[in-house]
């Protein structure tokens, strides 16, 4: 038992930190709620109890998915890069201009826009990462910044030239249909998109754990001292980490425009790259357990649209819920006591049987 | 183009610009604080709103706008001490820490709003005092000069003294040395005995104590009451003028007025229905080239140090033989 | 006779992995004296000072300060009582200044609120003065050369009214000429009244500057004396001076060519210091070179260049006739130096991960390990099962975190992944340090086996047992040069090398270099 605690120990305290999340909700549910048995029954099968609800879950998880793999792949190789959001918007502005301004077959339209949107997404992605590289500043502060540059880029690209004057908003001109993601369930705004998030998480796992470039990415965030002694080369895995990240949240960014809006609406942060490093923190930077984390902050948003819109809570309870999961899977020392007093059994055990 | 500039070297203008620099100085003096103590506090963004919700309500409940100060801050300061905890005590990364802290903001002000309100945008259905314009007397009547610098809110002349208040706190103050010998060498400082995790936890209350002013000029002096993410990405543009400000505190001040420039000009522009968006990168591009000249500078420099520093080694020697 | 100040009384000290550092040591100081404390590397004398100071907790044993017991549960205790303590790596601020650092945590004020930046110059000044110690109190710590940040950590000691100075190995990071300082300013503050204790293992200082001397061998204090009637030779030989114990392994028969050369290598560490100053010598197949030598007198530093992990300043190493300067880590493997490293922990693993993971991590990318980047998983753990099995790390499972093997099962990991790279030559770095009696054998027969095999093998140790045993020939390290060659090895004892480690002889131009 307690061995396997230990082997189990981080994903045990992200369970216990969800557990707790939970709790909590019940709680506050209770507290506020004058009829909390109803509004606990909004929240939490809400989202399950309609198709409609259900297949929202997939659409909103599609971005987070996308975004979540993009951080991964940094994290795992110790990177801090708040990139996605910027790489998710610039590429969606270009992918966007590019559809707008060709004509093709779909099947040439599609991959060459994602493609195009990927290659956006990565350059962008790729500055941090050369100053990072080159000159150790911090990446954390420079690709915050570039988002800003990225979020004034866009819109000046896409208000300037690709404005959608008939419109009664902000928006970009419409895609060709040549160049959107076909909607494959008569009723509901399931996209290819979706499929393509779930495809880029399991390639990012793949090439995490299956690849020698990956197998570099991963002994460099765990010992870049180490990494560099055998023979790897730090500076490449910098660099490539920050360009895939920029690449996928890139791809994920005209995922959206392909898929649900048909158009570059957005006119600030649409917050992806946020919701992304949530799915990444609780999926522990696994790609197959982000496309969980991802649901379950899916479900969570849904059930708390469905909470405000028939109970007598605010949705934003599960923004204060997720940040809380997310203090507690990130605390170290967070049940590290009992971590400890294992160890020590443990050890002991083993010393006994010497 | 002549009405821009004429727009730009007007009166108006210069006091927008002062208006604007207001909510940006002061959580760049925050970020400032935190960085010299070693721990960089990325929660100026979710401790200005919530300062800036709290202040709004309890100035609305009790009238009192010695009450809605406090309460500002208080709830500013107990955001930083959360993010202290996790940090300090728990071994949580700071940066993650924060980013929830962020979120943790985002959603309790709309859920507590929305609670106490009925609505989930704004409090303009509530009755709250704000904080009170001064006219500089003297000041006032010098012409364009006093037009620019008299008859801001008092708290923008609260964020203006908090640069000299910065600089005393940080050079002239016990407190403010040691903040900064836990941030060079935390083991010197434990080596004579200070507390490295408490003078931490004071900066980062302190960094706390500027975001939440910064929050509470948004809610109570910018306009009158508060609504959903009004903070709007401040509390890290903040970040980017305090990198751009070298930490420093004239620095931190010029930077600020930069940013304030620029966005002045971008709504300018905006309403000559010029595209604003590309006047309004700049401060973000040029703290991106800022950061990496300056990192590039530094690891040059060191370089250049060490082999300086060898040749003047082999020198003496060979004085000595 | 002078009183004594300190009594330390067996003390007993075991760190929590189980390594007893000070087995019951006895020492004691006289007031108003300069007491060396000497020893090899690992003997207890930073351990000692550390419990006396507060740093670390202690299991036996009493210490008598002033008459009185004390026992100090932290460094500030120690501060206060009077004792202070400059450390190797100095414990300052570079963005303060001298005098700021000077009075960091007793800070003079001005009014209830300010700092006194005048008053703190002030007493800088006067310390300054009292003590002789002359230093720039306005100007920044980072500005400064070593030897002047030195003098203000040793001010800081004395402005808090130090009685008992310890000073950890002091002149490690200083010139000749900073070194000279150094002594007249202890000698002053001796005159001031004060006591120091000086921690080193370079014997002409104690014979420069120390009234007493306490020796530490193995954990426990050989003698405190006074240093009348001792010589260099005769403390050296307190030193290192044992029983050999261990029998040597059967000599090589068949010695080849030289394989590494290493030609007037020449390298400066980032503080400035000459770490290298012009090595020669080379390993030749088949045989073990040991290189003796106390630690940080720039083995470490060759063992790093060799592998391709720092760039030295100047000068050639060649594997077969062919350069290794300005090669990657991969590309010196490649050509066929394998390593194992001094600091397992920092550079021999990655704990988070498994154990084969770590075993592949100089061969991932060759082409039995993967096809066009797809790694072969059941390749990798049928291979990572028969290393386990030969070099017998004690684990049920290939997929099991490194992190949660003993050290010596750690330290084979690296041993097996290192040795089964077919390589030429093999640096082992404390190839042994902190394992187990098992581990230890192992791995001293598979250094033997590897160099039967035709291998060059270049062994860097701090436990001359463990050179003795292993080499055939050995070289002498000191103060970043080569200060003696043993072309036979088999007939040199301890005693005999330890002269040449401690500075005290010198072979004229002597190099690890074989004529050929």
């Amino acid at each position: 038992m307690d061995k396997w605690i230990l082997k189990y120990f981080t994903l045990i305290r992200v369970m216990i930190a969800l557990i707790i999340g939970v709790a909590v909700t019940i709680l506050m549910i209770y507290l506020i709620s004058e009829y909390p048995g109803e509004s606990l029954k909004y929240f939490f099968t809400g989202p399950l109890v309609s198709k409609g609800r259900l297949f929202n879950i997939l659409e909103m998880a599609a971005p987070m998915i996308f975004c979540g793999v993009a951080i991964a792949l940094s994290f795992q190789a110790d990177q801090f890069n708040l990139g996605a959001e910027g790489s998710f918007i610039i590429a969606a502005a270009v992918g966007t201009a590019f559809a707008v301004s060709t004509n093709m077959p779909a099947f040439i339209h599609i991959p060459l826009v994602l493609l195009v949107a990927g290659a956006t997404g990565a350059a962008w992605s790729l500055i941090p990462g050369i100053l990072k590289a080159k000159w150790k500043a911090s990446e954390l502060v420079s690709s915050l910044m570039m988002n800003y540059v990225a979020l004034y880029l866009s819109l000046f690209l896409i208000n300037s030239y690709f404005r959608d004057l008939d419109a009664g908003f902000l928006v970009s001109l419409r895609l060709p249909e040549t160049a959107l993601f076909t909607q494959f369930l008569p009723g509901t705004r399931m996209h290819f998109g979706i499929i393509l998030a779930v495809i880029a998480a399991l390639a990012a796992y793949y090439f995490l754990y299956h690849t020698t470039s990956g197998y570099e990415f991963r002994q460099t965030g765990y010992n870049k001292q180490f990494a560099r002694f055998g023979g790897i080369n730090i500076i490449k895995v910098i660099i490539m980490s920050q360009v895939l990240l920029g690449f996928v949240a890139g791809v994920g960014g005209v995922s959206e425009v392909m898929g649900i809006h048909g158009r570059f609406l957005w006119q600030g942060f649409p917050n992806y790259g946020w919701d992304g490093i949530i799915v990444a923190i609780i999926g522990r930077s696994h790609p197959i357990l982000i496309i969980f984390s991802s649901l379950l902050l899916a479900y969570l948003r849904v059930g708390g649209q469905v909470l405000n819109l028939m109970g007598d809570v605010p949705a934003e309870l599960v923004n204060v819920i997720q940040s809380l999961i997310i203090l507690l899977i990130t605390a170290e020392a967070f049940l590290g006591q009992w971590k400890y007093r294992i160890t020590r059994r443990q050890a002991e055990k083993e010393e006994a049987a010497k | 183009m002549s009405e821009l500039f004429s727009s730009i070297f007007s009166v108006n203008f210069g006091f927008a610009i002062l208006r604007v620099m207001t909510p940006l100085l002061f959580p760049a003096i925050g970020i400032a604080i935190s960085t010299m103590a070693g721990s960089q506090n990325i929660a100026m963004e979710g401790s200005m709103l919530i300062a800036a919700f709290f202040g709004v309500i309890v100035g609305a409940l009790t009238g009192s706008l010695a009450l809605a100060l406090i309460a500002g801050i208080a709830a500013g300061v107990l955001l930083c001490m959360i993010l202290g905890y996790f940090h300090l005590k728990l071994k949580a990364d700071i940066f993650l820490s924060a980013v929830a802290l962020n979120m943790f903001a985002s959603g309790i002000t709309i859920f507590l709003l929305f609670m106490i309100t009925g609505d989930k945008g704004s409090t303009s259905s509530l009755k709250s005092p704000i904080f009170p314009n001064f006219h500089i007397p003297l000041i006032e009547k010098i012409p364009i000069i006093g037009g620019i610098i008299s008859g801001h809110n008092v708290l923008t002349y609260v964020a203006l003294l908090s640069v000299p208040l910065f600089f005393i706190l940080m050079f002239k103050t016990p407190l403010g040395l040691r903040i900064r010998a836990v941030g060079q060498n935390p083991d010197a400082a434990e080596s004579v005995g200070i507390d490295v995790n408490r003078t931490k936890m004071y900066a980062l209350m302190i960094s706390g104590v500027f975001a939440a002013l910064g929050g509470l000029y948004l809610s109570m002096g910018y306009v009158s009451w508060f609504s959903r993410d009004m903070t709007a990405g401040r509390g890290f543009i903040a970040i980017a003028a305090a990198t751009l400000g070298g930490m420093m505190p004239v620095g931190l001040l010029l930077s600020s007025l930069f940013f304030a420039f620029v966005s002045a000009v971008a709504i300018y522009i905006a309403s000559l229905n010029i595209p604003s968006e590309l006047i309004q990168l700049i401060p973000y591009l040029t703290t991106v080239i800022a950061l990496a000249v300056f990192s590039g500078r530094a690891t040059r420099k060191k370089k250049e140090k060490a082999a300086a520093e060898m040749a003047q080694k082999k020198l003496e020697q060979q004085g000595q033989q | 006779m002078k009183d004594n100040i300190l009594e330390m009384k067996d003390i007993f000290k075991v760190y929590p992995e189980g390594v007893i550092a000070n087995r019951n040591v006895s020492m004691d100081v006289q007031e108003n004296s300069i007491h060396a404390l000497v020893g090899e590397n690992g003997a207890g004398k930073s351990t000692l000072m550390k419990v006396l100071f507060g740093i670390t907790p202690f299991q036996g044993g009493s210490i008598v300060y002033k008459g009185k017991e004390v026992s100090f549960s932290n460094p500030r205790e120690a501060i206060a009582a009077g004792i202070g303590m400059v450390h190797q790596h100095l414990m300052l601020a570079p963005d303060l200044s001298v005098a700021e650092n000077l009075i960091l945590g007793m800070e003079p004020k001005k009014g209830k609120l300010f700092f006194d930046g005048d008053t703190a110059i002030k007493i800088c000044r006067e310390a300054s003065e009292k003590f002789g110690l002359a230093v720039p109190p306005e100007k920044k710590i980072k500005d400064l050369p070593i030897g002047v940040r030195q003098r203000v950590e040793i001010l800081k000691a004395l402005a808090r009214n130090a009685e008992i100075l310890i000073l950890d190995e002091p002149t490690a990071v200083l010139t000749p000429q900073e070194t000279e300082v150094l002594f007249k300013t202890l000698d002053g503050l001796k005159k001031n009244g004060k006591t120091i204790i000086f921690i080193t293992h370079k014997l002409s200082e104690v014979t420069r500057v120390a009234d007493r001397i306490t020796v530490m061998r193995d954990a426990k204090a050989i003698t405190t004396r006074g240093m009348e009637g001792l010589d260099e030779d005769k403390i050296a030989s307190l030193m290192v001076g044992r029983d050999i114990s261990t029998k040597r392994i059967t000599p090589p028969k068949n010695i080849g060519a030289a394989k590494l050369s290493v030609r007037n290598l020449r390298y400066t560490d980032e503080d400035g210091v000459e770490a290298l100053k012009g090595v020669n010598l080379d390993i030749r197949a088949g045989e073990i070179l040991g290189i003796a030598g106390v630690e940080g007198n720039g083995q470490s530093e060759l063992a790093e260049i060799i592998a391709g992990l720092i760039e030295p300043d100047s000068g050639t190493i060649t594997l077969d006739g062919k350069s290794l300067l300005h090669c990657t880590p991969r590309q010196v493997r490649e050509l066929g130096i394998a390593h194992i490293p001094e600091d397992r922990m920092k550079n021999g693993v990655a704990e988070a991960t498994t154990i084969e993971e770590n075993l592949i991590v100089d061969r991932y990318y060759k082409k039995e390990y993967n096809t066009r980047g797809k790694l072969h998983w059941n390749f990798i753990t049928e291979k990572s099962k028969e290393l386990i099995a030969q070099f017998n790390i004690l684990t049920k499972n290939s997929k099991t975190n490194v992190g949660f093997l003993s050290g010596g099962n750690i330290q084979k990991v690296v041993v097996a992944r290192e040795l089964s790279s077919n390589p030429e030559v093999i640096i082992a770095s404390q190839p042994t340090r902190g394992v187990d009696i098992g581990s230890e054998e192992l791995i001293h027969n598979l250094l033997k086996a590897a160099r039967d095999e035709g291998k060059g093998v270049f062994l860097i140790s701090a436990d001359l047992d463990e050179v003795l045993k292993l080499s055939n020939r050995v070289v002498v390290f000191y103060n970043g040069q080569i200060t003696a060659h043993f072309e036979d090895a088999s007939t040199v004892r301890d005693v005999d090398l330890g002269p040449y480690m401690l500075g005290l002889k010198k072979e004229e131009a002597a190099s690890g270099q074989m004529d050929s």
